[in-house]
């Protein structure tokens, strides 16, 4: 075999070397593999062929299915009248979802199922080859289209009068421009969303509420181990923009005991107490982090198991958040209220064009 | 006269002879329930008997109790040791929590304990409580009215999303947290133990005392669970209420697999 085979590549080498060969190359190495086209499987009769009474059983079932789909339109109808939504229970809602369903599904699986069912036992059955044919059209076709276009060129005046031709296309591409305009007017207006990015609702002296109530929360509510959900006084007072401000000021206050926390040097006063506050919002896409481990001081994004170390000023310990949650530095105010020393220092939530 | 009598005198030995072959059965199993339930009905009566509250005696036995089943692990006076944490000041919520549910005395260390059959009755659970509560002040076991699910769903529903959703599931199935812990399934968990579990926060959970959610938030939140257990999802099949896993899993296996089905179907040669 492998004799053979060289001897083949020999002959092909040879006959590419000549520059007149009598046969491509191609046909001297595969000639030995060529194999007969074996054409059809011989032609087996359907039982419907063959069998009149299968024939007419099948007929039977075709047009059974049509009627089923016919009975499952009108059942449809009838369901939306029988059970109507009306009444605010949603144990209606269910009943009405499902029985319009039943209906609707029955009628487009009758038409389906049938008509299949009709062209597989009953449609003339025989085998057929469809040729392939060259996709380009013969010279005489492809000179008579580029002879229309060129008539329409020449009847239209297209290429002849300019203005036109030329206003047209600015015509076309103005076209699109209030669409651009009114997306633009779903981002924020007159303010820099970078600006809008970097800053959140907490100031300097904003108490930490919670959330949903907005009742401020006293240091000495924190008890070890609790988890508070924290959203900036007033949030909730605010007119407009609640929720694209809570989106972005979330917090989760813990209390860890101080000798379980390893803080950075830069942040020693950004705690009280072994009280700590980090944003909420993941660095990775934005989720809300906030399922907080007691003991081993773990957070755990729920979208995509991104981890972060509350102990150790919360780096990223596992996942694909590339930056460790951003810390809102707290104090306690005279009457013993949490307050923010100011907002945080860097962007919450994840990377933006001009963040990392 | 003698035949009258005697006629209906035979009708009866007939009768007493024809019984039931499974009358026998049915005697015997009357019989066991009637014994069984005098015996559980008797031993509740005492039990009630004993369980007066926080008193000495209670005290005691819950001492001798902890000094058999948990001193190894927790100290011979709940101090702790390197296998177990201090019980002082815990509660008695904490100990209802931990033994009412099985989850103490634990089976083997693991990433947590595990829910299991109780290992205790009712009593010696009680027991055991209040003498781990008359070693430092802690939460108590809640009063009943906090705990039966008669409060506000819809305030229940919001404080459940904020606080507990994000590790329990918005419809309370659990879910998984690292390293092989998880947030167990509120199904079937009584509003009692519910109610200890946010006071003390066992294992990972985190507290939420009363400052954080008042005691009549925590009943609404139990109300909330209650309502969702008891009120089908009008959405139909809930697959576990588990979310996209369960949903997508369903999808790609009966959805694709019809599919599949349909076209190999229609392809296939007719016969």
């Amino acid at each position: 075999m492998a004799q053979d085979d060289h001897s083949g590549t020999e002959i092909a080498a040879a006959d590419s070397s000549h520059a007149a060969p009598a046969a491509s190359p191609g046909t001297a190495l595969i000639a030995p593999d060529s194999f007969e086209n074996p054409g059809f499987p011989p032609h087996r009769p359907r039982v419907t062929d063959e069998d009149p009474k299968r024939e007419k059983r099948a007929q039977r079932t075709v047009y059974t299915l049509f009627y089923l789909s016919i009975l499952g339109s009108v059942w449809a109808i009838a369901a939306y009248m029988l059970f109507p939504m009306e009444s605010n229970n949603v144990g209606d809602v269910r009943l009405n979802n499902l029985f319009i369903g039943l209906g609707a599904t029955l009628a487009l699986l009758g038409i389906g199922f049938g008509a299949v069912h009709w062209a597989k036992s009953l449609m003339y059955d025989v085998e057929l080859v469809d040729e392939r044919h060259p996709i380009g059209g013969s010279p005489e076709t492809q000179a008579a289209a580029v002879k229309v276009f060129q008539d329409a060129d020449r009847e239209s005046g297209f290429s002849r009068r300019a203005v036109i031709r030329n206003s047209l296309i600015g015509a076309l591409l103005v076209f699109p421009l209030p669409a651009v305009v009114l997306f633009r007017g779903l981002a924020p207006q007159d303010q820099n969303p970078i600006e809008l990015l970097s800053h959140t609702m907490w100031k300097k002296g904003t108490r930490l509420a919670l959330d949903p109530s907005g009742a401020p929360i006293k240091a000495s509510d924190v008890t070890m181990g609790s988890a508070f959900h924290v959203i900036p006084e007033g949030l909730q007072d605010l007119e407009h923009g609640k929720l694209d401000e809570k989106a972005k000021a979330a917090v989760l206050l813990m209390r860890l005991d101080p000798k379980d926390l390893n803080e950075l040097p830069e942040r020693k006063t950004w705690s009280y107490d072994g009280i700590v506050a980090y944003s909420k919002i993941c660095t990775h896409v934005g989720c809300p982090v906030a399922l907080y481990e007691q003991h081993t001081h773990h957070l755990l994004c729920p979208c995509h198991q991104s981890q972060f170390d509350v102990a150790n000023h919360c780096e990223v310990i596992f996942g694909p958040a590339k930056r460790p949650l951003p810390q809102l530095p707290i104090a306690v105010d005279d009457e013993g209220y949490l307050i923010a020393q100011s907002d945080f220092t860097e962007p919450v939530g994840p990377s933006f064009w001009e963040r990392h | 006269m003698s035949e009258n009598r005697k006629s209906p005198m035979n009708r009866q030995k007939r009768r007493t002879g024809r019984r039931h072959p499974l009358a026998t059965v049915a005697l015997l199993a009357l019989g066991l329930v009637f014994t069984g339930g005098a015996y559980a009905a008797f031993s509740t009566g005492t039990a009630q008997a004993e369980s007066s509250a926080n008193s000495q005696q209670t005290i005691d036995e819950g001492k001798k109790l902890f000094q058999a089943n948990c001193a190894t692990c927790h100290g011979l006076a709940a101090q702790g040791t390197t296998d177990g944490p201090s019980l002082v000041g815990v509660g008695a919520a904490a100990v209802d929590f931990q033994v009412g549910t099985g989850r103490m005395p634990m089976q083997m260390q693991g990433p947590q304990a595990q829910k299991k059959p109780v290992q205790f009755t009712d009593e010696q659970v009680k027991q055991l409580a209040y003498y781990v509560a008359s070693l430092g002040p802690g939460p108590d076991i809640p009063a009943d009215h906090l705990t039966n699910g008669g409060g506000d769903a819809a305030n229940g529903a919001e404080l459940f999303r904020i606080n507990c959703a994000m590790c329990h599931n918005v419809a309370g199935a659990g879910g998984a947290l690292t390293e092989g812990k998880f947030a167990p399934a509120l199904t079937d968990v009584t509003g009692v133990h519910i109610y200890e579990a946010m006071v003390t926060g066992p294992q990972n959970m985190p507290v939420f005392n009363d400052m954080n959610i008042s005691p009549e938030d925590k009943r609404d939140i139990i109300t909330y669970l209650k309502y969702v257990q008891d009120n089908r999802s009008p959405g139909g099949f809930e697959l576990g209420s588990i979310g996209p896993v369960a949903e997508g899993l369903f999808i790609w296996i009966f959805g694709l697999g019809s599919l599949v089905a349909i076209t190999v179907w229609i392809t296939a040669k007719s016969n």
